[in-house]
């Protein structure tokens, strides 16, 4: 198997984690935190076709992972205000408590 | 070369799963912390030193100072960090979802016509690369920045506004 196959192995793998832990568990924070690792994951996909892959330009894949880290601090910034802003309004974090939209 | 990937993939795939099934909430946040350390790792293996730094000081120093921040400020009481499982019928389908997203992707990378032989590793020094965010993607930065700008004052707003008072709550 080569490197670059070793590499898109390893991040689907983080992918498929973040996916059943963000699915299974019903905490909020793990959710998010289940998010950001499919992120990681997506990232981790950039440098390898960075590293092992054709490009244009030598840089492309590295300004490419920096501006989705940039993006992911920001998701997780709302995320964690938002976790707060639910525990205040009903002292609970837990997913299928926070309903009160649903119709 | 292939051994220290999967030497790194391996550890940063095991404190994922460990992580993950944890019922302790900061026993989970502490190993997704040395997962994303295993990530900066891989970046640094790969050569992309610049965004192995970024992934140390973002993930590693920033986002798990907040997400520890987070399950301290929204735990029950003092000693009260245990997030209870779901049902096990839950559980065992997400991790049913999760295998079979894996499966479908490993066979599809399995299969891709790669290139087999690894091309020359590509250089990037800082110079370059501080030329091409302020030359070629000097709007994205931009972009970013403005996007970095609403989102943490959206998040102090949100989080610094308190519940709604109900007229006969006690001030």
């Amino acid at each position: 198997m080569s490197p670059l196959q070793l590499c898109l192995v390893f991040s689907s793998l983080l992918f498929a984690v973040g996916l059943a832990g963000a699915l299974a568990r019903s905490n909020s924070i793990l959710v998010l935190l289940g998010l950001e690792l499919m992120l990681t994951a997506a990232n981790l996909n950039f440098i390898a076709f960075w590293r092992f892959g054709p490009s244009a330009s030598p840089a492309t894949g590295v300004v490419f992972a920096i501006f989705a880290i940039a993006v992911a601090a920001a998701e997780a910034a709302v995320g964690l205000a938002l976790i707060i802003t639910v525990y205040r309004q009903q002292k609970n974090i837990r997913l299928p408590e926070a309903n009160r939209l649903k119709g | 070369m292939n051994a220290v990937l999967a030497t790194i993939a391996l550890a940063t795939i095991g404190t994922a799963v460990v992580a993950m099934s944890r019922r302790n909430l900061l026993h989970s946040v502490l190993l997704l912390t040395v997962c994303w350390a295993g990530v900066a790792a891989f970046y640094l293996w790969a050569g992309a030193e610049f965004v192995a730094f970024a992934q140390i000081l973002v993930y590693v120093g920033a986002i798990s100072m907040a997400v520890l921040f987070a399950v301290l400020l929204t735990r029950h009481s003092r000693d009260d960090v245990a997030a209870p499982p779901a049902s096990r019928s839950r559980a065992l389908y997400a991790i049913l979802a999760g295998a079979a997203v894996a499966g479908v992707l490993i066979a599809a990378v399995a299969r891709a016509p790669l290139a087999a032989a690894p091309a020359p590793a590509p250089t990037v020094t800082v110079r370059q690369l501080g030329d091409q965010l302020m030359g070629a993607h000097a709007a994205s930065l931009l972009a970013v920045a403005v996007l970095l700008t609403v989102a943490l004052i959206g998040a102090v707003v949100l989080a610094a506004i308190g519940p709604p008072e109900k007229p006969g709550d006690p001030p």
